[in-house]
């Protein structure tokens, strides 16, 4: 809806800004909660750069070694400001693992530390909804409700905003779990649950559904896997938090 | 107390093997039957794709009458090659590539390649574009534009505009004016028609 903004000579790209607003966010919340649980904010803080660095960095060499020719020719685009030329899912995976290693290294807590992550994950999904708003991803199918927005030719759901308004009511639930005395795991755990249950919802709104056997929505199959998972998980943590007790 | 709310009443239910899997299976059972319900046919989403009338980006969907009567939308065409061509009657340029249009689409149909000509008819006449079609013995279909809104989705400039489409709704060639030759039509719709078998 908003992809650039001008102000004088600039164009500003929204959607980059307001991701970056979730991350610098997000950091914040993640720190606020390390120190709330009496737990050293910087090798939480570290966890979570270098694993944005390291997603960015291998988005772009997965996506590189994809095109090997033309980056073997043209060297320089390698650090090219692009995010087009970046691989998502690849970048995602590399993130992922390095912050693994980083939370091994240090040997961070693996259930409390991702409880800790938990309420900077929550806002960060505020923004990433908003951030899609701004660049018009993930829109909605048409529709003549009269709540849609206008927007690529059609008057559609406007799903951003869904998600945006369902992320804020799973933040919210997870500000007030957090303090609750319940099982390392927990708020992590939880999240995922109310986050995929609203992606699920959501995505049958869609318009930009990719479809699997036919007339599936891939985006709900993999909510109600995380779904089924966390639910599962939820049990499991709790049995072994009994154990231990 | 808030404070012993979740503890207290939750995790016990979390705890209990019988409950949280009766719990669990209520909460899939719904979430299957949303996804039933919310289940859409590939040509009706667009599979991470934005649309706009562009080269390299997905057709706007639209659905309108037909000259000849029913309806068309098109992306129930997808897995064929689409032609949509915007025309009135009165622009000479249009006028001159009627006949190599028809002849591509004589040539080519049976190979899954179909036109759609849509008539701007909120600046022409439904009356003027059935002589016209008749005149020239057009046998594709023609769609009628009443309203402006499809060639204001396509930002029509100028006519004729000719959109190429290939089988999965990606539009790959856009050719503001005319008259096309036959061999430029050729040739396109060559290139987007799966191999001979």
């Amino acid at each position: 809806m908003f992809p650039t903004l001008q102000l004088g000579s600039f164009a500003i790209q929204v959607p980059g800004l307001v991701l970056l607003g979730g991350v610098w966010v997000g950091l914040g919340l993640a720190s606020r909660e390390a120190r709330r649980q009496h737990v050293a904010t910087d090798p939480v803080e570290g966890l979570i750069l270098v694993g944005l660095i390291a997603g960015i960095l291998g988005a772009r060499v997965w996506y590189a070694v994809r095109f090997i020719d033309v980056y073997f020719e043209n060297p320089l685009a390698l650090i090219a400001l692009n995010p087009a030329t970046l691989a998502p899912l690849e970048g995602a995976a590399t993130g992922l693992l390095a912050a693994w290693v980083y939370g091994q290294r240090k040997k961070l807590p693996l259930w409390q530390t991702l409880d800790i992550l938990t309420p900077g994950l929550a806002v960060f999904m505020i923004f990433f909804s908003l951030a899609n708003f701004a660049s018009g991803d993930a829109f909605g199918a048409a529709t003549e409700v009269s709540w849609g927005i206008h927007l690529w030719g059609a008057v559609r759901h406007p799903t951003q905003l869904y998600s945006a308004v369902w992320s804020s009511g799973v933040l919210a639930a997870v500000w007030l779990l957090r303090r609750e005395p319940t099982f390392p795991g927990f708020v992590f755990v939880a999240w995922v649950l109310l986050a995929s249950m609203g992606r699920l919802v959501i995505e049958g709104f869609r318009g930009d559904s990719q479809i699997v056997l036919g007339v599936l929505r891939g985006g709900q199959l993999l909510s109600m896997l995380l779904i089924a998972a966390s639910l599962l998980g939820l049990h499991i943590l709790a049995l072994r938090a009994d154990n231990r007790d | 107390m808030s404070k012993t709310y979740v503890s207290g009443k939750l995790i016990p239910h979390i705890r209990d093997p019988l409950r949280w899997f009766l719990f669990s299976l209520a909460v899939l059972l719904a979430g299957v039957v949303w996804v039933w319900a919310s289940a859409a046919p590939a040509n009706s989403v667009t599979g991470g794709r934005i649309p706009s009338p562009r080269e390299g980006f997905v057709a706007p969907d639209f659905t309108l009458e037909l000259l000849d009567g029913g309806e068309v939308t098109l992306s129930d065409l997808r897995g064929q090659v689409v032609l949509l061509n915007l025309w009135a009657s009165w622009c000479p340029p249009c006028r001159e590539e009627m006949p190599a249009i028809q002849n591509v689409y004589n040539r080519y149909q049976a190979r899954g390649f179909t036109v759609i000509a849509l008539n701007t008819t909120y600046q022409d006449g439904e009356r003027e574009a059935s002589e016209f079609i008749e005149e020239m013995g057009l046998s594709f279909p023609v769609a009628l534009d009443r309203t402006g809104e499809v060639s204001r989705r396509y930002l029509l400039r100028a006519l004729p505009t000719t959109f190429f489409i290939d089988t999965e709704g990606v539009i790959q060639k856009v050719v503001v004016g005319g008259p096309m030759s036959e061999a430029l039509i050729r040739s396109t719709v060559e290139a987007l028609l799966p191999e001979e078998e």
